[in-house]
């Protein structure tokens, strides 16, 4: 189970969180801010792979995160997921994201948010891997995209 | 409303959207908040509007503000309005707000219920999609309860989108309302053979889940996984089904065998890293699992430990972390084969990656032996000074302790070591550990006695150097080993040198700024050490040093009793007035240290930490129930001591009168108070300490310090540890040399050249004694202590409640709940209906993904026939199974007294999956199963020979007359007879007499029989020669007891054949028909098929059954020996009609040969009998029957009857009898009674199949 996806920047600003178990908004952000001085303090050669997040689940989870450019990617998961999996899984959705903002920078999450929303749902559900096959991903948010496009259309015509 | 809608696009116009506020936000980063809460202020504005575009674009504004930490629960019911947006665009946005923020205590949820389920039914699959995906963030119980039959459904859509999403969720649902489990798990099941590959991988997905947590409950799926494991191509399924068998080969031995070479396959062909690990992982919990017991495996760990040792070393971090991480699952079971990489791990304590230093600090943990302990503690201390960051330095701080702790010392050779070591410890600035150290000090110094002059002295430098360590911070941890020192101090002060400076130690102004507890502990021990001191000046005339003591305790206790800590205070004035009065006393030349000391006498033991559990409760006490009427409410606990005890007094609530005044509370209070301090272990509880930790909010909030270097390292006086290691060394060598010479003195006495292994010989851990003697104190126990019943898991775990048997089928009961108009409602509900049509289009397909299955072992078996290694363990399991089966006797009794009474239980499925598993996990072939070949086999059944014989339908009620029942009985035996033409006459003749009669299950006979070889006047009580195999709602499966026996052995060279008719009767309201009869063969019984089908295909029965009509249809089985006992498995299938639907039913029954069924009753004269026992061919064994109380002739009918015995003469209370198997063995029985004892002496020329008739024969009477 992943138990939550963060992503923030050079400076632990949030870009998206989105958390699979309940915690109140003080508790997120003191997760975030935690989070954020674990893995900003290592260097980028060193393993992906981190323990001792004290705030968010115990010995059994696990941090794994990829560092992009000026953002940080990082999946809190427990012992049933495979750390190189999820590894790859961010690989996919970072892709994905690229395939689907052309090009994407850390501007584009800044103000898609909802988007970016969009597109981690197709990956992954209720902290369970949905699709890793990218161009399914792509498929499924390319006609909900038309969808709502087909949908804002009459919204002006009439 | 047309000027509504062009109004409200235009407000829209103006209102900000998301990026606006981004926007806005980030210009104004001098004062955000104060731009966000005008923001929300205008969101409010938004909310406030009917148009749901405006709303929606608040609430993704909402979406946003939520991230950077705004509580945004307020707006959570315009979030459901949004929701309920029919447009899809508003509906998203919605649904994501509401996975942001909403939770199981969000009220609203209750009101989305019949939203959810409109959007879950919705034609367009988005919006199923988008609220499959909300409702998997914020699913409740009650969601749950709800909308588990809808989700279900939706796993059948039509569009795999769909479906993957439902398949996910389910598992949200099972966490929320476990009662879903059952019912959806056979769906669930199915969906692992989607044609999708994303709903399969869903499936996976779930399963996995579930199964990591109970991995017991989804053995029976092996066979499933594993056929996935080799069909899939998608990297993503094949780790999690390779994960699960990592867990689940720990329960099942068998299956990793079975794992070993597709698991090596894909280690080889497969390209990505992540599956290969996962496969190097599972393949060692296989070696694990294989090897625990078998030292032969070893060989094959330590290949894996050199894989990973490659892996370690690998340049990528990534894989060298992984590489510690699989390491550190061998070390547990194998701890000897990692012990040789201590190089490479010691080395990784180096590295710069934290989380590698950390992985590597885990394996050190099982490293360590007397050998290296020293060493590698050395290392680590090396470490703990270099380290930089708490949080690490912390981390190598517990792993010290435990390692030197672990299994109550064991590895610890020198204890005076083991203190330095804690000693230096206390050094650590900025740990948060201190309570650690101090409780270890305790625990050695009070369980290892021959420590305790050592440790005292230790302690009393710590003492005397406190300032050192209560340096900078009152908060400082590292403080709390001053109350183990003070403690230590106190209660063995007979060892200290010079307790008089200890005293003066302790009572430094300095001490009052210390933590309460702490102060309390000094003044006491201070106390403690006081009476030391008379105690050492008693008989000395010069009595000025026991006056300077009292004078000491004079002078600075009233710092203590000035205390603000109550605690303090009362110990303090407690202890000052009774040195005043020692004072006065001594002033007068009074001897008092006796009496003082007699304060403090008595030793205090060690108290195991379960203790207080496990005393067992007394009869007659119940803990829950009131002592006395539960006081009215209000009384304020939260002045209640912090401490541990505290905590187990509530839940007995001893209640407390409200008369009771506040002194007398606050005396009890201190009393409880004093009773905790004068605990050793009541550190562990000690409120200052907790309290740092909940204080600190996060690891950023620790101040960071450094160790100040201008403060000298070394507390003075101090030995360092490394001496120990020094010394430890030479200690070591010099017993090394005197062993030696022992050795070679030996040698010269022996004059054996043998001894020169031991000493070149790397040094054993045997050859390490300890430096002293080492005598650990156990841990007290209450008396008769009861046994641990620690349930490991935490209660609150989610995962417990689905602990639920999948394997049971499904009771009525156990449905989801479907909505309905209203709970009275007689007619069916539409959605029942679906239902049940739901389970009928269910089961078909489980009944294609079964022979799927069994295509599958087809497969492999073809591909098992090209190997001969692997026909080998084919040969292997079947011995086993048979060994199986012989083990399988012993509990034969217990199964026949089951079957005779009738009560038999209906075999659930769940011995069948088993069986299932076992038969998949035993390599045996299974042939191609599907529908044409059951119809070919139909087809041939009929004209093959005595495969089956049919009698004829008899279509009579289920209870007729009995007369009736008798001439259909007879008839039918008739029929059955012409049928047969190697029928023995005598045999006939027999049969009239016995009159069969198969009633319906229970006992009370219609009519009795009585033997035709007995005279006698009182009746025979009822005898059933049939037998219940197996019983199901629908139907109920009945066998003869097998006497149908007889000889063909000019068929076969030297195989029998026994024929076996089975009764089916269908109990229920519905048709019965395309029943298929199938038998696990076993090596030595198989059934008898018409040629051309293959060992495996069942058997049609050529008839069906209306509602309540029985039937009987007879197998033939041919048998290889027949001196042992056989149970066969077999399974009916068959097909339940009705009106409206079909279903596939399965029951499965277990065919149980005895040994008396093979016998056949022929007659023998006295005089052949009288050669037969003359011959001397025959061996002899006899048995005795305790308690037999019948008439001698109902016992001689019960044995003719049951086990087909003929009497051949009988005289008074005295009998021959005589039978003879299918294969020609001869048994003759002489059979005794006198007194209720019965004596069987008996002879055969087959002493097994002698002993077995016995056996059976004794159990035919210990039933009576």
């Amino acid at each position: 189970m992943i138990k939550a996806i963060l992503i923030f920047n050079n400076h632990g600003k949030p870009r998206l969180i989105r958390f699979y178990q309940y915690f109140a908004e003080d508790m997120q952000q003191q997760i975030i801010r935690e989070t954020f001085h674990l893995v900003s303090k290592r260097d980028d050669n060193v393993c992906n792979f981190l323990e001792g997040g004290s705030l968010i689940g115990g010995s059994d989870y696990k941090l794994i995160y990829r560092h992009y450019a000026t953002l940080y990617f990082v999946f809190c998961v427990d012992s049933s997921e495979s750390e190189l999996g999820i590894l790859d899984l961010i690989q996919v959705f970072v892709e994905t994201l690229d395939k689907c903002f052309e090009n994407v920078c850390e501007l584009d999450l800044i103000f898609h948010m909802d988007k970016v929303h969009y597109i981690l749902q197709e990956v992954v559900m209720g902290g369970m891997v949905l699709e890793t096959n990218m161009n399914e991903i792509i498929a499924q948010v390319e006609v909900q995209n038309r969808l709502e496009k087909s949908e804002s259309l009459p919204f002006i015509l009439h | 409303m047309a000027l509504k809608i062009v109004k409200g696009s235009i407000d829209r116009m103006f209102d900000k959207n998301l990026q606006d506020l981004v926007r806005g936000i980030r210009n104004h980063k001098e004062d955000e908040a104060k731009y966000i809460s005008t923001c929300i202020d205008e969101i409010k504005q938004e909310l406030k509007q009917d148009n749901i575009a405006v709303k929606a674009n608040a609430v993704c504004k909402l979406t946003y503000l939520q991230m950077l930490g705004y509580d945004v629960s307020w707006a959570a019911f315009n979030i459901v309005e949004v929701m309920s947006s029919s447009k899809f665009t508003y509906k998203r946005i919605g649904y994501l707000a509401a996975s942001q923020c909403f939770h199981e205590s969000t009220d609203v949820i209750m009101l989305t219920t019949n939203q959810i389920r409109k959007d879950l039914s919705s034609p367009n699959q988005y919006d199923t999609g988008v609220a499959l995906t909300g409702l998997s963030c914020f699913v409740t119980p009650d969601l749950a309860r709800d909308l588990a039959n809808d989700i279900m459904t939706l796993m059948s859509h039509t569009k795999p989108y769909i479906r993957k999403k439902a398949v996910l969720i389910m598992y949200k649902v099972f966490l929320k309302y476990p009662e879903s489990l059952r019912p959806a798990f056979p769906r669930l099941k199915e969906k692992l053979e989607d044609p999708d590959p994303g709903v399969q991988s869903a499936a996976v997905n779930v399963i996995c889940e579930l199964a990591r947590r109970n991995p017991k409950n989804y053995l029976s799926l092996a066979p499933l996984f594993f056929k996935l494991m080799t069909s899939s191509t998608n990297n993503w399924v094949l780790i999690k089904i390779i994960k699960l068998f990592g867990a689940l080969t720990p329960l099942e031995p068998r299956l990793g065998k079975k794992l070993i070479e597709p698991l090596t396959n894909l280690i080889h062909s497969t390209s990505a890293m992540s599956l290969l690990y996962e496969c190097v992982n599972t393949v060692i919990a296989v070696l694990i699992s294989l090897s625990s017991g078998m030292p032969n495996h070893s060989a094959s760990i330590q290949l894996c430990v050199q894989k990973l040792r490659i892996l370690i070393e690998d340049s990528d971090q990534n894989l060298k972390y992984l590489g510690l991480l699989a390491m550190s699952k061998i070390l547990k079971t194998h701890p000897k084969s990692v012990q040789s990489h201590k190089d490479l791990i010691l080395q990784c304590l180096d590295d710069k990656d934290e989380s590698i230093r950390l992985r590597a600090l885990d394996l050190l943990y099982g490293m360590v032996s007397k050998k290296n302990l020293m060493e590698i503690v050395k290392k680590l201390m090396l470490h703990v000074d270099k380290a930089e960051g708490t949080t690490y330095r912390d981390e190598l701080l517990t792993k010290i302790i435990d390692i030197c702790s672990q299994s109550n010392y064991q590895y610890i050779t020198n204890f005076e070591w083991y203190i330095s070591i804690l000693v230096e410890l206390t050094r650590l600035e900025g740990t948060r550990h201190g309570h650690l150290i101090a409780s270890q000090m305790l625990d050695v110094a009070i369980r290892v006695k021959a420590i305790r002059v050592f440790a005292v002295a230790q302690m009393a430098t710590l003492l005397d150097n406190a300032h050192m360590l209560t340096g900078n911070t009152q908060r400082n941890g590292i403080c709390e080993v001053l109350y183990a020192a003070a403690w230590i101090c106190g209660e063995f002060s007979e060892h200290l040198e010079n307790p008089m400076e200890t005293l003066e130690a302790m009572l430094r102004p300095k001490v009052a700024t210390l933590p309460g507890h702490i102060q309390a502990v000094y003044v006491q021990n201070a106390a403690k050490l006081f009476a030391t001191v008379l105690k050492s000046q008693e008989g000395n005339t010069d009595s000025t040093t026991a006056q300077e003591a009292s004078q000491l305790m004079i002078d600075r206790l009233p710092l203590f009793v000035q205390s603000a800590n109550l605690e303090v205070q009362e110990r303090a004035s407690c202890i000052l007035q009774l040195v005043k009065y020692i004072q006065k006393l001594q002033q007068k030349d009074v001897e008092v240290s006796e009496e003082v000391c007699a304060l403090f006498a008595g030793e205090l033991n060690p108290v195991a930490p379960k203790a207080q559990k496990k005393v067992p409760i007394p009869d007659g006490l119940d803990l829950d129930a009131w002592i006395n009427e539960p006081p009215s409410e209000s009384e304020s606990e939260d002045e209640q001591p912090k401490a541990i005890f505290s905590k187990e007094e509530p839940k007995h609530s001893r209640p407390r009168h409200t008369e009771v005044d506040e002194k007398e509370l606050a005396r009890r209070r201190e009393a409880r108070k004093q009773e905790q301090a004068n605990n050793p272990f009541y550190i562990k509880a000690s409120p200052s300490s907790q309290k740092v930790y909940q204080e600190t909010p996060g690891v950023e909030h620790i101040p960071v310090v450094q160790i100040d270097l201008s403060v000298p390292l070394k507390v003075p006086g101090l030995p360092m540890s490394d001496q120990y290691v020094k010394l430890e060394e030479e200690r070591r060598q010099k017993e090394r040399a005197e062993k030696k010479k022992k050795d070679k003195k030996k040698r010269k006495e022996k004059r054996s050249g043998r001894g020169k292994k031991h000493d070149s010989g790397p040094e054993s851990e045997e050859d390490i004694t300890p430096a002293h003697m080492v005598d650990i104190v156990t841990e007290e126990m209450p008396e008769n202590a009861l046994p641990s019943d620690d349930d490991e898991r935490d209660p609150a775990d989610p995962h417990k409640a689905l602990d639920i048997d999948l394997d049971k089928p499904l009771a009525d009961s156990e449905k989801l709940p479907v909505r309905s108009h209203r709970a009275a409602e007689v007619l069916k509900s539409p959605a029942e209906d679906e239902e049940g049509e739901n389970v009928s289009s269910l089961e078909p397909k489980k009944k294609s993904s079964k022979e799927k299955r069994e295509k599958k072992k087809d497969k492999d078996k073809d591909r098992k026939k090209s190997k001969e290694e692997k026909k080998k363990k084919k040969h292997k399991h079947e011995e086993k199974e048979e060994a199986d089966l012989l083990c399988g006797q012993a509990d034969e009794p217990a199964f026949q007294s089951e079957e005779t009474n009738e009560v038999v239980t209906p075999p659930t499925s769940t011995s069948a999956d088993v069986s299932d598993l076992d038969f998949w996990l035993s390599n045996a072939p299974v042939p191609s199963n599907t529908q044409e070949a059951a119809t070919v086999a139909a087809a041939e059944a009929a004209p093959a020979p005595g495969a089956i014989s049919v009698t004829t339908p008899d279509s009579e009620p289920e209870e007729p007359k009995d007369t009736e029942m008798e001439e259909t009985k007879s008839s039918k035996h008739k029929k059955k007879k012409q049928k047969r033409e190697k029928e023995d006459k005598e045999k006939k003749k027999k049969k009239k007499h016995h009159h069969h009669h198969h009633h319906h299950g229970d006992k009370g006979g219609e009519e009795s029989v009585q033997n035709g070889t007995v005279e006698e006047e009182e009746p025979l009580p009822p005898m059933s020669n049939y037998c219940l195999l197996a019983e199901n709602s629908y139907i109920k499966v009945m066998m003869e007891d097998a006497d149908e026996a007889y000889d063909i052995q000019g068929n076969l060279q030297d195989g029998s054949q026994v024929v076996v008719s089975v009764i089916f009767e269908n109990k229920c309201d519905s048709f019965l028909k395309s029943m298929e009869f199938n038998v696990l063969d076993s090596l030595n019984s198989k059934l008898q098929r018409p040629e051309g089908s293959g060992p495996h295909d069942s058997l049609t029965i050529p008839f069906q059954l209306p509602p309540g009509v029985s039937n009987e249809a007879r197998f033939v089985f041919t048998v290889q020996s027949i001196i042992m006992p056989q149970k066969l498995k077999g399974t009916l299938t068959f097909i339940v009609k009705n009106e409206e639907s079909s279903t596939h039913e399965k029951l499965d029954f277990k065919l149980h040969f005895t040994c008396t069924s093979y016998l056949i009753t022929t007659p023998c004269y006295s005089d052949a009998f009288a050669k037969l026992l003359e011959s001397g061919d025959l061996k002899s064994s006899s048995i005795r029957l305790e308690g037999v109380n019948m008439p001698f002739h109902h016992l001689l009918a019960r044995i003719c009857f049951h086990h087909h015995f003929s009497v051949v003469e009988r005289i008074d209370s005295c009998a021959s009898m005589y039978s003879r198997s299918i294969q020609g063995h001869h048994v003759c029985l002489l059979v005794k009674i006198s007194s209720q004892t019965v004596s069987v002496d008996a002879k055969c020329d087959e002493p097994t199949l002698l002993g077995n008739v016995l056996d059976e024969i004794k159990q035919t009477f210990s039933q009576c």
